[in-house]
């Protein structure tokens, strides 16, 4: 068995990466898959806190890469699922600490040990987000429904190609579906005409999200959060699962429905 | 605001968003910025202006964006004739 290597990344920061990185990742392990998540932002470690792990990290992405210690020392288990683990990345470093070839050599190593490698690429398209790609087998690009952050999206997707990846898959977060409706923000519809990708999810705009990094647990382990069961759904389309799409544009209130009742009306009539 | 919202007129922020980045993206791509498509419009405008007259203030070029292809459209009017010859 060799693992499928996800890379998480975005162009633009604070979209989302590390929420969308800790939350599939736990969604897959919690859909009994093993599961390594790797943080690749050297010197801005964050998936550590998003995940709850902070407090059990003794070495890191950079002490494996220049030999400090063995693999199996920088993974961290999870509190919750027991075939989750992180590999957290150095505080005190900058990105070029680790090169593209140190990635791909390190994931290589843990291809026969996991089902699934998902990797939180820092912003930016430089060495860190090349650090990030490198072992890439999918890419997930996450974007938010703004003008900036899908221009940025666009720039990652020529670079993917560039580096001759499978064409990256996009996961549209942050969605507001009163906004929408209201013709105030981009519907998933716009931003695939635009960039022209795949789309893999759409993850609404849940204050769940930030209740959940504030914790430390992550919110695909929640029943009862959208955003939560969109990211489980992702988890499921990566798996090979057919889910359908959640319509989060045109499903709304009482208002809604029953504008939809009158015109339904209307056109039985 | 009401009378606009009843007769479906609003034009929400969103279409202009979609507006502007496939401007931006057509620009992005082509890795041409307008300020190179000013550039050459004043060099066209020169080179074109030495053979025949045209009216230089409504030279207009856009960069377009087909399903496979990106093309620079140019559109050049020629000065008004006083009269035939």
């Amino acid at each position: 068995m060799t693992a499928t290597v996800v890379t998480i990344t975005s162009g633009k920061g604070g979209v989302g990466k590390t929420t969308t990185t800790a939350n599939l990742a736990t969604a897959l392990a919690a859909a009994d898959q093993r599961v390594v998540c790797i943080d690749a932002d050297i010197g801005l470690r964050n998936l550590d806190v998003v995940l709850g792990l902070e407090n059990r990290i003794v070495y890191d992405l950079v002490d494996v890469v220049e030999g400090r210690c063995k693999l199996r020392q920088a993974m961290i288990k999870d509190k919750r699922l027991s075939d989750l683990y992180l590999i957290p990345a150095a505080q005190t470093r900058d990105k070029t600490a680790v090169s593209p070839e140190d990635m791909v050599r390190v994931v290589d190593e843990l291809r026969p040990k996991f089902d699934w490698i998902v990797i939180d690429s820092p912003a930016g398209i430089e060495r860190g987000f090349r650090n990030a790609l490198a072992p890439a087998d999918i890419v997930l690009i996450v974007t938010n429904p703004e003008v900036s952050a899908v221009r940025d999206a666009d720039r990652i997707i020529g670079m993917a190609e560039a580096e001759e990846k499978d064409e990256p898959k996009l996961i549209l977060n942050r969605i507001r579906p009163d906004m929408v409706r209201r013709g105030q923000m981009l519907k998933a519809e716009d931003v695939l005409d635009v960039l022209a990708i795949e789309l893999i999810g759409v993850v609404p705009e849940d204050e769940g999200v930030l209740m959940a990094s504030n914790q430390g647990v992550p919110l695909a382990l929640n029943n009862r959060s959208k955003a939560g069961r969109a990211f489980r759904d992702i988890a499921k389309r990566l798996m090979g699962d057919e889910v359908p799409m959640q319509d989060f544009e045109s499903q709304d209130g009482l208002f809604g429905r029953l504008t939809r009742l009158v015109k339904a009306g209307g056109q039985a009539a | 605001m009401i009378l606009n919202w009843l007769l479906g007129r609003e034009r929400g922020s969103a279409k202009t968003a979609k507006e502007r980045l496939q401007f931006v993206l057509v620009h992005d791509r082509a890795g041409i910025t307008p300020a190179t498509i000013d550039a050459m419009k004043d060099d066209l405008i020169a080179a074109i202006s030495r053979h025949v007259a045209i009216d230089s203030n409504a030279v207009e070029i856009t960069l377009t964006k087909g399903r496979n292809t990106q093309r620079l459209v140019a559109d050049i009017p020629l000065a008004r004739q006083r009269s035939r010859t």
